[in-house]
């Protein structure tokens, strides 16, 4: 049976894309959810826009009274928790972190991806209004970019398209494309499918991606953990 | 004797004249935002301003609560230049994403890291400079561009403000500034690039009681400090520090 992954699930496969030392910035939506899946053992350093490093947990529902505090948020602007080794600085020396590129893995939301790795994710839809933030400067410049998504739009239409029929947040920039039903990577030659969902057919995820999916030796499900 | 501080937020705020350019810092709570500066400049009623802000006001991601938005709702805004001036929510539009679309405010939209090195660099000195983020998306429009190391540039030009509303910790009465947490933000990069740059505190110390190493805006850059007297009731444990030692991890969501 066909199943579409949750999206837990979805952010479960991506941290397996995380390794020990690792800085990684985390976008709105799924890509927050990446941090509850982080292998016990492992040290990964979260980077915030709003100028911090190595920070903990959010502050679960039950706590706020106690735990939060407006000075210390992530860039969603979710209360978390202090951590030893984190540290605090402002925003140009945040982005110089990005720019310079010492962020080694950005999750950011899709609208829209291509095969050349161009994403479109800032314009809202059907608003003609969006938030740039901080998403166009790790897009541009991360060591490597993950886009996490579901594989259509809750029309059904494919989100992994030829050409982005809205505003660019970067040309080029996504590497790997983590969708709900499949794993694939954008390559120089285009893309190539290396994961499936369970019970999910080549031929059925292509039906739902408009450019054409090249498919992995190793092809294989999807593993989570 | 050097001191910079005021009794009253009204009294720091009286001089901002009718189309000033104003740097507020602010992310995307009440963090690290100058509230009391900015109801103080809503009460004095300056207009035509250019607000240079991460937000438009309103956006509400930690909490809802009245920040710069005061100042758009008063039609006090004739430009904001912002990475994140719309709501995240379509059924809750902002004051100023309505302004905004009725052209009634003018908008340039600036990637995040752009707009926070423009401000560094129009307190440093730097008239301009090259970045690679937002070559070939509409960002690039009527900006010039350069290839380095094989990549496309854009050239950026410095921002400056006549005014900055920023938002620390403590201060010393020459203006030194130390911050805590996250509020730390745009702040000080703003306090550099203001001609005024107005700081709304915690505390106020004498000189000599901050220790030097810890300082992160050289008190030359403020030259008006007024310290919150009252509390506006947002979730805030000032008396703690985030320094957490050991194997603490927190605890789990």
């Amino acid at each position: 049976m066909k199943e579409r992954l949750s999206r837990e699930a979805i952010a479960m496969r991506i941290a397996r894309e995380l390794f020990d030392g690792a800085v990684v910035n985390l976008g709105i939506g799924i890509p927050t959810l990446v941090s509850s899946f982080v292998p016990e053992g492992m040290t990964v350093i979260y980077h915030s826009e709003n100028g911090m490093l190595g920070f903990g947990p959010v502050v679960p529902a039950e706590d706020m009274k106690e735990l939060a505090d407006i000075d210390l948020v992530n860039a969603s602007g979710q209360y978390v928790q202090p951590k030893p080794g984190m540290c605090f600085f402002h925003h140009a020396d945040s982005f110089g972190i990005i720019r310079g590129g010492h962020v080694d893995i950005s999750v950011l939301g899709v609208i829209e991806v291509t095969d050349h790795g161009d994403l479109a994710n800032w314009m809202f839809p059907g608003r003609g209004v969006g938030n740039i933030g901080g998403g166009m400067d790790l897009a541009f410049n991360a060591k490597k970019v993950i886009g996490a998504t579901e594989h259509t739009t809750k029309d059904g239409k494919p989100k992994i398209v030829k050409q982005c029929c809205v505003p660019l947040t970067s040309p080029g920039c996504v590497d790997l494309i983590v969708t709900d039903i499949s794993v694939i990577e954008v390559t120089p030659y285009g893309l190539l499918l290396k994961e499936y969902a369970p019970g999910w057919s080549v031929e059925d995820i292509q039906a739902l991606t408009e450019p054409e999916l090249a498919v992995a030796k190793d092809l294989k499900e999807i593993e989570l953990v | 004797m050097l001191n910079k501080v005021l009794d009253s937020f009204d009294a720091a705020v009286a001089d901002i004249p009718n189309g000033a350019v104003v740097m507020i810092g602010n992310f995307a709570g009440p963090g690290g935002t100058p509230y009391y500066l900015i109801h103080a400049l809503a009460r004095q009623g300056a207009r035509d301003l250019t607000i240079v802000a991460n937000t438009a006001g309103g956006v509400g991601l930690t909490l809802d609560y009245d920040d710069h938005r005061l100042l758009f709702q008063n039609r006090q805004v004739r430009k904001v230049i912002a990475s994140f001036p719309f709501s995240t929510s379509a059924s809750r539009p902002s004051i100023a994403e309505k302004q905004i679309l009725a052209n009634e405010v003018e908008l340039e939209i600036v990637p995040q890291g752009t707009l926070s090195e423009r401000i560094r660099a129009g307190g440093a000195g730097i008239a301009a400079f090259y970045t690679p983020t937002g070559a070939g998306t509409v960002i690039e429009s009527g900006k010039e561009r350069r290839v380095f190391d094989g990549r496309p540039h854009l050239l950026e030009l410095a921002l400056k403000a006549d005014f900055a509303l920023i938002r620390a910790y403590k201060a010393d009465t020459f203006g030194n500034l130390v911050y805590r947490g996250t509020a730390r933000q745009f702040n000080p990069v703003m306090a550099a690039a203001a001609a005024v740059t107005i700081a709304e505190v915690d505390h106020i110390v004498d000189p000599g009681e901050l220790d030097p190493d810890a300082v992160v805006t050289p008190g030359i850059f403020v030259k008006r400090i007024v310290q919150v007297k009252e509390d506006p009731g947002f979730p805030r444990h000032p008396e703690r520090t985030f320094q957490v030692r050991g194997q603490h991890q927190g605890k789990e969501a």
